[in-house]
């Protein structure tokens, strides 16, 4: 193992998981004392096209209360065909199946290389999965089309087996029922009157039949297939006519466009509640625009109120905003109890309620996209995307997971963070300290792709005068159950082990094993998470702090001299990173509107790292005659008259042409062969641009712009300011381009810092 | 009483004394009677006991003379009629009266003037056909179908019509047993015998022994209203007239009797076919104020010169009594039974419309009264009075025109609203809903598909119908196609609602399963015009029987689907109808919901009444809310069982609705009627969205209104639709006096929306006159108008009074009128002597049909759903159809005249008039029957069936085969003339004679008793008659 790099990566790639810190300090005291919390970030479905699943059921740990998965970290007594529980230190025997093992006869989950391995298990029947489209009907004629036409794709895109139903909605909300011949039935509901799942099923014929009704009529023995299978049929039985269906939608004939989302998605909960309760399923909400009738109603219907604004929060003046609120998280919750998953489309040009139903999407892992149409390829490559399939032909979806963390006796379990809701399971190895959702070992991840990654933290419980011997190791064991897109059950196991280290004796191990990245995102989930709740500024001021404290704890520096201040290699990122997070859309609400907060939080909340950190700090490429294309800072300074830049911000890909390659390029020199070099040199960032595009989900605003262009402002917001109309020293030279902002740049940012943290009275 | 010496049933003995002092306290027998809804100014009396009716306890037919007529104001009538009384016993003396000139008709008192020559005496003898019968010591003597030929006609006086007055004389002697049915003919005997004895003949002094045998009856002299005083124990006796008892079969077969010579009492065959020989095709004019149109059973060309076509109105005197205390007095009812969209014959002239362009009718500006031929042109033609308020108005400039030498307007005859009684105004925008011009009417089939129905073969009977019928929707006459707009619903437990645009491939179903809020669940493509989306309508239709083929739902819901119905139309801002087809009582949960209630312990108790009133309140907002929203309801029913009726069909009756009832429905046997019931509907002239309001001259006003309609006001009468079957019933009360050279002006104003989306004002005007004579009231009475009021004021009664209480007041209310004129009107004569007028001779016949209705007989046999049903139907019927309904035709149609095209005269309801060789049709607009002899010709069978005897004759069929035979040919015709113009389809039922079926037969014959307990007309006439003595003393 040579490098830690190496060895965090080593680790993400094989388990998925990054830890804040790789070596851990081993007291609750020492722990608090280093600032970043000793958390990780897991990503627990993480693609393993080389990890064979395995066919057989897990090996559990008797004790009840601990039930650990036998791991390549236990003590095994092959003689006597016993195991000690790495977590409780019981000993178990094993079970008769494996009374042929030895040293040299291993099972696949001893063997250190299979730290995580994933096991194929047969529980309970299997049902197909089930795709509830949610479709909005008060669309511009152009963009229902477009809807329609991707929806109508879609169904191609489909497993065959899959049960799909379609719910549509305006005024009033339509369940069409698929299994007509010869007349297009539907049930409809009123868009005003919220409803009961108990009233829903019985309006829907869902709930079964108290009597027979007809004597003489022969009673169906299989009633719950026959009766859920009006709305939800399998995609194959009825693609023609659910072609022709959509087809045939109409737009919302009422003359004032009302849409009634709330009660839909509730009818669209309470079908599948009552139909397929745990089971993967998706509710598919396409929608264009906020809801303005009924329970859920964001903004009313008359146009001359706009729809709520930061602004208006602040002053509560968003009279529909809590009550809506209120509404989407009780179905997002009921949802999430069901096992189900809600995704959102979001396609208008203004705000579409997302502030509202964000809940919907976050707490049952659904996807939310946002977009300014229907009828644009970000929407219809986003959602064919959503039907991708993996590496091994999967589709790249699983759901119902069940996320259980163990952990060594020395550390609790003080929360997580993602698109995941609480199941509420208290244990020994739960901290009463919350971070993020906590109080329990285990939550439910209702939809999940192998990018999903949550945010665990920790907490070190081991008291300081209770040494860890030399050589002792914390561990933590992830168990997901989850039921693959082939419907299979399944069940991934990760079990990790780090060493602990005496922070005072041993505090350059912990520094030099501290994951800078991982902490940077774990840090800003957490204000991510906090910002959710609090005032903008005191999460602000609460990052600083923490940032400051860091770099009390492990810069190097001499007592109020600022210039002698120095970090180690590991930690020297970090501060920029905090800097990019403060401007970042997560925590600034200035120039975002409270869907788009919403929908940037969404994504920051599931993504990886990798991505979160282009979240974080977009990436910026710079493609010139001077050389290949090199990664440049993310600063004004490299704005230059003779680079194209490419940046990526996860969100946006900003193709930006500097002054001299926008005059070249208008004045055609791309066309004539003899520049053809140049006609290459525009084309390398459309072509890197695509690879992006190609794998992004959800698909990122692309935009082309140039020097001057009104599109420019999506980089300049991002670079930091190191040249400003305020800082006019560097007018007029070939250094980059001004911007015209009151923020402070990085510079400015990291003399504060310095300040602050070699002052002494701090 | 005591001296009847037949009070031996121990529950009267108490009540005798009570009975007495009764007698003692109320004093003059023509006090007020009424309930309340007849208006009576002294309220109090509505609750009391009736102290007009009761039957005092006095000796009947005492020998005291009658006192003096009244002096004064009814002079005329002391000239006219012979004055003195007569001593009792004696034999009556008729005065003798000329006979008006077309000498058809029956005598009539003539004026003042007149009876100076026809003494007493000498006329009686010689030219009143006496019927006096010893034997049956009754004599009933009418001027009927004497040839005198009248002399007044050379009287300068106008305003002396002809009256007409009948005469009998009841003379019961004691040796004649006690009218036909003994059960019911208690009073009458009682009466009889009463009189027997004032008259000094030698009384048997037996009691009556079929009135010992029966304790329960009321002995002494005539019945007792106030016998609810006595305590529920008697409530099975307490019938206050003849046909309420309870009377057995047994009874029936009793020893013969003998019988009053039922042809020597007054004739309804006789009256019509009277007036059809006088007045039958004919042109009557309504060139006169006042004038007293031909009987509805006549068929006359009617000419509107000025006022509006009995079609339209129909008043029940055509001379209103001067001042209240006349009216009071003589206790006719004033009253007009408007029926404004009445279809007239092609050969009279269709309405004209007239239009006064952006300014929109002229009105008074008082009253608002619509410009008619009442309102006074003056000043030269620059100012007009409203006849209605005298106000005097400006003529709008546009409208100006001068007058002639005679004052009236030079453009007289080319103004329809200056020469006609009846015309239409086109409407402004003020007219309309929010200002905003109508849209087309829409209708909305409601079809119930719950088992039943679909079991029955009726979804697919009906959708099978709309294919063909949706080309037949009512259109203006100038247009090529309809506007109306089809919309379609199926329903059981839940709504299911259909898209059929044009532009749809196939229909698309939406369920709308929240019954408790129900809603509509599209705008677009619900409502449709049938010609452009008839691929998908017909692809719709075909459907939906196979749709809910295997369907096993029974339970319904019915509040929900009108709500629903009417949130369509609402939503499309159109008025309509709803059609919708049920079958079941709706016991799903949802609102309205209902329950059977169906309690036959009710019956003759004070909670009767409820059984007409709905189940729940909800019924009746939604009715309201209907209304409002111009939504009328059209209910077809298929019950097989109790379906609570008086709730269904609350919300129909509110919206000028039709209600039509098909029992035990039968695909085969049943499908005709209801088919060509529906399709009448269908194509019936309707108008949207109504609201009627009646104006009158200065003097009265509009007090009371029955019908199809709902009032949200006094004087407002709305009716989401009205068609042409609809009759709204009218009722005046004087405000004041009345001015005998203005007479009583009524404008009847409908304001609606056509069939093709306009709105409209249909314009009735009708003067009448005004008397201070009683005897012009008399003498202008038209008794089927009458007998409409009676019936739908003694129906809307019911609902809030016990129906003992209802059928006392129709009682006492004929012997009232009759009373009072034989007190004013008629010459003094024996107390013995019957004298009806003669525009009222045939009154007690009529009313005691009503009396025998089902709805007024509460008998635990008859259905509550039925009598709810004929209620309703009843309601809104207009004139002609009362006439029918109460008093049936019969048909005699084994000695037809094959070769003519004549439908044969009618003869008597009466079993009497059967025979064992003959055939006979009867009808009464609601049901046909085909009696059949047992010994018909079997030519006639042969004809009628091509079955070779009566045998083989199957009662089963509802249909009479096509046969190309004359008797076929001809009994079809006659069928269908009886058929053409009535609202419901007519089932032919076949019945041999003595089969089971005759007994629902033989309640049709109105005359005789009825095994449901009805009186015989001449018991009936006995029991008035002796009302009349005692309201005489």
């Amino acid at each position: 193992m040579a490098t830690y790099l190496e060895f965090i990566q080593q680790n993400e790639e094989r388990d998925g998981v990054r830890f804040s810190w790789n070596v851990w300090p081993s007291s609750r005291l020492e722990a608090t004392r280093m600032v970043v919390p000793l958390a990780c970030l897991l990503t627990p479905l993480r693609e393993r096209p080389d990890l064979p699943p395995v066919q057989y059921e897990p090996v559990l740990c008797s004790r009840p209360t601990c039930k650990a998965v036998l791991n390549p970290l236990c003590q095994v007594d092959y003689r006597a065909k016993l195991w000690a529980c790495n977590f409780c230190f019981q000993r178990n025997q094993f079970p008769p199946a494996y009374a042929g093992i030895s040293e040299v006869n291993q099972p696949a989950e001893l063997m250190p290389q299979f730290s995580t391995i994933e096991y194929i298990v047969q529980r309970g029947p299997q049902t197909p999965l089930i795709f509830l489209y949610v479709v909005d009907t008060c669309l511009e004629e152009e963009d229902l089309q477009a809807l329609k036409e991707s929806l109508q794709m879609s169904l191609s895109l489909l497993p065959a087996d899959a049960l799909v139903g379609l719910i549509t909605f305006g005024r009033m909300i339509q369940v069409h029922e698929l299994s007509c011949e010869g007349i297009s039935k539907s049930y409809v509901f009123r868009g005003t009157k919220d409803l009961t799942a108990k009233q829903i099923q019985d309006m829907l014929g869902l709930s079964r039949p108290a009597v027979p009704i007809q004597q003489g009529r022969p009673l169906q023995a299989p009633e719950q297939p026959v009766i859920s299978s009006r709305f939800l049929q399998p995609v194959h039985k009825i693609d023609m006519n659910l072609t022709d269906l959509l087809g045939e939608l109409q737009r919302d004939p009422w003359p004032r466009p009302l849409r009634s989302t709330g009660v839909a998605l509730s009818i669209a909960v309470g079908l599948l509640e009552g139909t397929f309760p745990n089971t993967g399923a998706r509710i598919m909400l396409f929608t264009g625009g906020p809801p303005t009738q009924g329970p859920g109603m964001v903004v009313g219907d008359e146009l001359k109120t706009p729809i709520r604004s930061w602004h208006d929060i602040e002053k509560d003046n968003a009279r529909f905003m809590k009550k809506a609120t209120k509404h989407y998280e009780t179905l997002a919750n009921r949802t999430a109890t069901n096992g189900h998953c809600i995704d959102i489309y979001a396609c208008a040009l203004d705000q579409t309620g997302l502030l509202e139903m964000k809940c919907c999407a976050n707490l049952t892992g659904g996807h939310m996209v946002m977009g300014d149409s229907f009828n644009t390829s970000l929407f219809k490559q986003t959602f064919q995307r959503v039907f991708n399939k993996g590496l091994n032909g999967e589709f790249r979806m699983a759901f119902g997971a069940n996320l259980e963390v163990k952990t060594s006796r020395e550390l609790k379990i003080a929360g997580a963070i993602g698109p995941c809701v609480s199941l509420n399971v208290k244990g020994p190895c739960v901290s009463e300290n919350e971070l993020g959702i906590g109080g329990t070992s285990q939550w439910k991840i209702c939809g999940l792709d192998p990018c999903t990654t949550l945010a665990i933290y920790f907490e070190v419980v081991n008291q300081h005068n209770a040494p860890i011997p030399q050589g002792g190791r914390g561990a933590v064991q992830f168990v997901t159950q989850y039921q693959h897109s082939s419907t299979q059950k399944r069940i991934r196991v990760t079990t990790i082990a780090r060493n602990w280290a005496d922070a005072q004796s041993q505090l350059q191990h912990i520094e030099a094993a501290f994951d800078q990245e991982a902490a940077a995102v774990l840090m800003a989930r957490l204000g991510v998470y906090r910002a959710e709740s609090e005032e903008g500024p005191d999460v602000l001021r609460w990052l600083d702090r923490q940032l400051i404290r860091l770099c009390q704890k492990f810069g190097q520096y001499n007592k109020d001299d600022p210039n002698s201040f120095r970090l180690s290699e590991s930690f020297s990122l970090y501060p920029q990173f905090m800097f990019h997070l403060r401007r970042s859309p997560f925590l600034q609400v200035f120039n975002n509107s409270p869907d788009e907060s919403s929908y940037y939080r969404h994504h920051f909340a599931r993504q990886d790292l990798t991505q979160s950190l282009i979240m974080i700090q977009p990436i910026l490429y710079a493609y010139s005659f001077h050389g290949p294309p090199e990664p440049v800072l993310l600063d004004s300074s490299s704005i230059l008259p003779d680079r194209i830049l490419l940046m990526d911000t996860f969100f946006q890909i900003v193709i930006y042409l500097g002054e001299t390659i926008a005059q070249w390029q208008k004045a055609g020199y791309q066309d004539m062969p003899e520049y053809e070099n140049f006609k290459h040199l525009l084309q390398a960032p459309l072509d890197d641009a695509q690879e992006i595009l190609q794998t992004r989900f959800p698909m990122p605003r692309y935009v082309h712009t140039e020097h001057g262009g009104s599109q420019a402002r999506f980089l300049l917001s991002k670079v930091n300011p190191s040249q400003t109309h305020n800082n006019l020293y560097a007018w007029g030279q070939e250094s980059g381009a001004p911007i015209l902002t009151d923020d402070v740049s990085l510079q400015v940012f990291m003399d504060h810092l310095k300040k602050l943290a070699v002052s002494s009275a701090a | 009483m005591s001296q009847q010496g037949y009070v031996t049933a121990p529950p009267f003995s108490q009540s005798q004394p009570r009975m007495g002092g009764f007698s003692a306290g109320f004093g003059p027998p023509n006090s007020s009677l009424h309930y309340g809804h007849y208006g009576d100014p002294n309220s109090s009396h509505a609750a009391a006991p009736q102290p007009g009716l009761s039957k005092s306890t006095v000796p009947l037919g005492s020998s005291a003379p009658l006192g003096p007529l009244p002096p004064g104001t009814h002079q005329v009538s002391q000239n006219n009629f012979q004055s003195g009384p007569s001593a009792a016993g004696q034999q009556p003396h008729r005065f003798q009266s000329p006979l008006p000139p077309n000498n058809t008709g029956p005598s009539y008192p003539p004026g003042s003037h007149q009876s100076q020559p026809a003494s007493p005496n000498t006329v009686s003898t010689s030219c009143t056909t006496q019927l006096a019968n010893q034997l049956n010591s009754m004599q009933i003597n009418s001027y009927g179908p004497g040839a005198i030929q009248s002399s007044h006609t050379s009287s300068g006086h106008p305003q002396q019509l002809p009256l007409m007055q009948h005469q009998m004389t009841l003379q019961p002697g004691p040796q004649i047993p006690p009218p036909a049915n003994n059960f019911s003919g208690l009073c009458a005997q009682s009466s009889l015998s009463s009189i027997a004895r004032q008259d000094g003949i030698p009384g048997s002094g037996l009691p009556n022994p079929n009135l010992q045998q029966l304790p329960g009856q009321t002995p002494g002299p005539g019945y007792h209203p106030q016998q609810a005083n006595y305590g529920p124990q008697m409530a099975g006796s307490q019938l206050s007239y003849p046909g309420a008892f309870p009377g057995g079969p047994a009874q029936l077969s009793g020893p013969p009797q003998k019988k009053l010579d039922p042809d020597s009492i007054p004739s309804p065959i006789q009256v019509i076919e009277n007036d059809k020989a006088s007045r039958g095709g004919q042109m009557y004019a309504t060139n006169t104020r006042g004038q007293v149109p031909p009987l509805v059973t006549t068929d006359c060309l009617i000419q509107d010169q000025g006022h509006a076509s009995p079609r339209y109105i129909r008043c029940t005197t055509y001379c209103f009594p001067s001042s209240s205390d006349m009216a009071k007095q003589a206790r006719i009812p004033l009253a007009a039974v408007i029926q404004p969209f009445a279809i007239v014959p092609s050969n009279e002239t269709p309405l004209y419309v007239v239009n006064h362009g952006e300014t929109g009718p002229i009105r008074c500006n008082r009253c608002k009264a619509y410009m008619c031929p009442f309102m006074q042109f003056i000043e030269g033609g620059r100012r007009y009075q409203c006849g209605f308020c005298n106000c005097i108005n400006e003529v709008p400039p546009f409208f100006f025109q001068h007058l002639d030498h005679i004052g009236r307007r030079v453009d007289h005859y080319e103004r329809p609203e200056l020469s006609l009684g009846s015309y239409e105004y086109v409407a402004t925008l003020d007219y309309c809903r929010n200002n905003k011009p109508p849209n087309p009417p829409a209708y909305i089939f409601m079809i119930d598909v719950s088992y039943r129905n679909i079991n029955s073969g009726l979804v697919k009977l009906i959708c099978d119908e709309l294919k063909t019928l949706l080309d037949k929707l009512p259109r203006e006459e100038q247009e090529e196609s309809s506007a109306i707009r089809v919309g379609f619903v199926t329903y059981n437990k839940v709504l299911h609602f259909f898209n059929v645009k044009s532009n749809l491939a196939q229909p698309q179903m939406m369920v709308v399963s929240d019954v408790g809020e129900v809603f509509v669940p599209l705008l677009d493509g619900f409502l449709v015009n049938f010609q452009e989306s008839r691929s998908v309508v017909n692809n719709l239709l075909d459907q939906i029987p196979e749709m809910f083929a295997d369907t096993n739902e029974s339970e319904t819901i019915f509040a929900p689907v009108i709500q629903a119905g009417m949130e369509a139309l609402k939503a499309a801002e159109c008025a309509g109808k709803l059609f919708i087809f049920h079958s079941s009582l709706p016991t799903a949960e949802a609102p309205g919901k209902l329950r059977n209630r169906d309690d036959k312990k009710l019956l003759s108790t004070d909670k009767e009444k409820t059984l007409f009133q709905p189940q729940v309140n909800s019924y009746e907002s939604l009715a309201r809310d209907c209304v409002a929203n111009g939504c009328c309801v059209n209910l077809f029913l298929f019950p097989n069982q109790y379906v609570d009726i008086a709730s269904l069909g609350l919300v129909t009756m509110y919206t000028g609705g039709t209600l039509y009832k098909y029992n035990n429905f039968q695909l085969n046997s049943d499908s005709p009627q209801f088919l060509t019931d529906l399709r009448r509907d269908i194509e019936k002239k309707t108008g949207f969205d109504a609201i009627m309001r009646v104006r009158t001259s200065t003097g009265f006003r509009a007090t009371d209104f029955f019908g199809a309609i709902y009032m949200n006001n006094t004087t407002d009468v709305e009716m989401a639709a009205v068609d042409c079957d609809k009759a709204v019933t009218v009722e005046f009360k004087h405000d004041d006096k009345l001015n005998e050279d203005s007479g009583a002006l009524i404008q009847c104003a409908v304001l609606y929306t056509s069939v093709s989306g306009q709105r409209r004002l249909r314009i009735h005007n009708i003067g009448l006159n005004c008397s201070t004579q009683l005897a012009d009231v008399y003498k202008t009475c038209e008794t089927d108008a009458l007998i409409n009021f009676f019936a739908k004021s003694a129906f809307k009664a019911i609902l809030s009074q016990p129906l003992k209480v209802v059928r006392e007041i129709l009682v006492s209310q004929t012997a009232h009128m009759l009373a009072c004129y034989r007190k004013n009107c008629a010459s003094p004569s024996a107390v013995s002597q019957l004298i009806l007028p003669d525009a009222m001779k045939v009154l007690p016949v009529y009313m005691n049909c009503l009396l025998k209705s089902t709805v007024l007989t509460g008998r635990p046999e008859i259905p509550t759903d039925e009598r709810a049903y004929h209620r309703q139907l009843v309601m809104s019927m207009g004139v002609a159809d009362t006439q029918l309904f109460f008093y049936p035709q019969l048909l005699p149609i084994h000695n037809l005249d094959l070769k003519s095209d004549a439908v044969p005269a009618a003869v008597r309801c009466s079993e009497e008039r059967l025979s064992e060789g003959g055939a006979f049709i009867l009808a009464n607009g609601l049901s046909m029957f085909l009696w059949l002899g047992v010994s018909t010709p079997p030519e006639l069978i042969q004809g009628l069936f091509n079955v070779p005897s009566f045998a083989h004759i199957s009662a089963e069929a509802t249909l009479l085969p096509d046969l190309a035979n004359p008797y076929s040919k001809k009994i079809k015709s006659i069928v269908e003339h009886i058929q053409s113009q009535k609202p419901y389809t007519m089932k032919l039922m076949i019945v041999k004679q003595r089969e089971q079926p005759e007994m629902l037969f033989r309640q049709f014959l109105v005359e005789d008793k009825s095994i449901h307990g009805g009186a015989s007309y001449v018991d009936f006439l006995c029991c008035v008659h002796k009302e009349i003595c005692q309201l005489l003393n």
